[in-house]
């Protein structure tokens, strides 16, 4: 019966949907066109995969191309601003005029109608669940490209002379973050050929153990690469925490300013300062 | 390839290591490079591994061996060339190479070496004993 | 693929770099993942007496991943605690084969008894 609707009835279930999207506030982020072509599309696409395959499974290869659209329809809705909700409201908002078509095709056979009506609605829920798992797996693509973008963002390197790189480092200290951290200075380090890094710690709130141990493992890094590395920002305060957490700076050259640090630096690469 | 080709610069040895090494072919290196330093009395010895995409604690423990038998030897060794990605697995890994001089490229490391035998002479010759 | 000879070790890393680059790992990954591989499969040459490995895609909901399994017959690890500990070496390296090389992936299971071989899968997801 449902095959059957959807065959035949298409252009009035589309109608009296689209009428009920209409309903639904879209801030404007969606046209009425726009929706009401979707409709169109997946309603064709639900008709072919009836026709070869059954309602019971949508992992079937007859509905790829439904499941193509809505993952489609997922990552749009995504990139528009909808939330999950609304995105699997265009879906289930299918089922009103869906239901009233089987209660016309089936009279009065109750048991029928109960039969078809569960049919729809499982299918129906299926399609809506995968479309809020594709749209939630969109938004986590969106927003591990946005940390991996901010991350790039927050670690500039800078010249600070001739062979001499600094990095301000703002913020916490994770590893994940130490790693692109590293991986951008340490590049940088070989464009500009440099000799010495200077990794200053001004802007880092809080530094415990595995702060510590990040900046000696990017120290390591530095030299390993036959640059010197110069940690500089060390206030008081973190000096102290340093040593009550027995951290072993060991070998790696600290200063409280970023002045200090550039002057060191200077001496370093065989210059003089003079006034 | 059955053995990794030793280039001698005067008084320096260079060494370019571009494929990706089997065990065997490591160890051999090491025992040419030992062989080479004693025969020309070489002062110093480059290690170019910018061809190397990773370097695991066996190469690790290789460029620790060479640079402790070059200074046995009386000659100073520097490793230069050290990919960014190879020089962060590497201390994630735990090896730090300690004692093992690096440099940047080619260029820097022969300054290095420069500079290291000049002040290892000027200790030597203002030591008394 | 067979881990026989020292060969196979430079196979092996050689086609992990292809599966950790496919599956679009960063290049600090890459190496990780390889330079791991790399230890464990010479573990299992050398202290299990030769293996293989087994190299696959791991495609999670929301990532993916490489797991690689290091399969040997060898005479296993008496005391899992020792061999996990850094710098203890059973002979030859610089004893930092194992705890080393599970700080370069997310995951690490091991599985090995006295005279019934060791049996290591890492992963690196994306």
């Amino acid at each position: 019966m449902l095959e059957r609707i959807l065959k035949e009835q298409r252009r009035e279930l589309l109608q009296q949907w689209t009428a009920q999207l209409a309903q639904v506030a879209t801030g404007g982020r969606i046209s009425g066109e726009e929706l009401e072509a979707q409709a169109a599309e997946l309603l064709k696409y639900l008709d072919e995969a009836l026709q070869t395959g059954s309602a019971d499974d949508i992992n079937q290869p007859a509905w790829n191309p439904a499941r193509g659209f809505l993952e489609d329809l997922s990552r749009k809705r995504v990139l528009a601003g909808f939330s999950s909700d609304e995105t699997a409201t265009f879906l289930f908002s299918l089922k009103r005029p869906l239901f009233g078509a089987l209660r016309a095709a089936a009279g009065k056979d109750a048991d029928k109608l109960a039969d078809e009506i569960w049919k729809a609605t499982a299918l129906l829920d299926k399609l809506g669940l995968y479309t809020v798992k594709a749209f939630q797996r969109t938004r986590e693509e969106v927003i591990g490209r946005q940390q991996q973008e901010l991350l790039e963002l927050s670690t500039p390197v800078v010249r600070l002379w001739d062979g001499i790189l600094a990095l301000p480092l703002i913020g916490t200290l994770d590893s994940a973050r130490t790693q692109v951290v590293m991986e951008s200075l340490l590049q940088r380090l070989v464009d500009d050929e440099a000799q010495v890094a200077i990794i200053d710690i001004t802007g880092v709130p809080t530094v415990d153990t595995l702060v510590a141990q990040h900046l000696m493992k990017a120290a390591t890094a530095i030299r390993l690469m036959g640059a010197e590395c110069i940690i500089s920002g060390i206030r008081p305060q973190i000096a102290q925490t340093i040593v009550h957490l027995g951290v072993d700076l060991g070998g790696v050259t600290t200063k409280a300013t970023i002045a200090d640090a550039l002057s060191t630096a200077l001496r370093m690469t065989g210059r003089t300062i003079s006034k | 390839m059955d053995r990794i080709p030793i280039l001698r610069m005067g008084e320096f040895l260079l060494v370019t290591i571009q494929v990706d090494m089997q065990d065997r072919l490591a160890m051999r290196l090491q025992d040419d490079l030992t062989e080479m330093v004693q025969r020309h009395r070489s002062r110093g010895v480059l290690i170019d591994i910018s061809g190397l995409d990773m370097v695991d604690s066996f190469i690790g423990r290789m460029l620790s061996d060479i640079s402790g038998i070059s200074r046995i030897l009386g000659a100073e060794s520097v490793v230069v060339g050290m990919r960014p990605a190879v020089a962060i697995t590497l201390v994630e890994l735990g090896l730090n190479l300690p004692g093992v001089a690096t440099a940047l490229n080619v260029e820097r490391g022969i300054e290095l070496l420069r500079k290291r035998i000049d002040t290892g002479m000027s200790r030597a010759n203002s030591d008394p004993g | 693929m067979p881990l026989r000879s020292e060969h196979d070790i430079v196979l092996a890393r050689q086609a992990v770099r292809r599966t950790a680059q496919d599956v679009g790992l960063s290049l600090v990954d890459q190496t990780k993942i390889v330079t791991a591989a790399s230890e464990l499969a010479r573990n299992a040459l050398i202290h299990g007496g030769g293996g293989q490995m087994l190299l696959s895609v791991l495609r999670g909901d929301t990532r993916v991943g490489v797991q690689i399994s290091f399969i040997d017959q060898g005479p296993g690890i008496p005391n899992m605690e020792l061999a996990m500990s850094d710098g203890w070496t059973s002979g030859g390296g610089l004893g930092m084969g194992l705890p080393g090389a599970r700080r370069l992936v997310n995951e690490f299971d091991i599985k090995s008894a006295p005279g019934t071989g060791t049996q290591i899968t890492v992963v690196r997801w994306k």
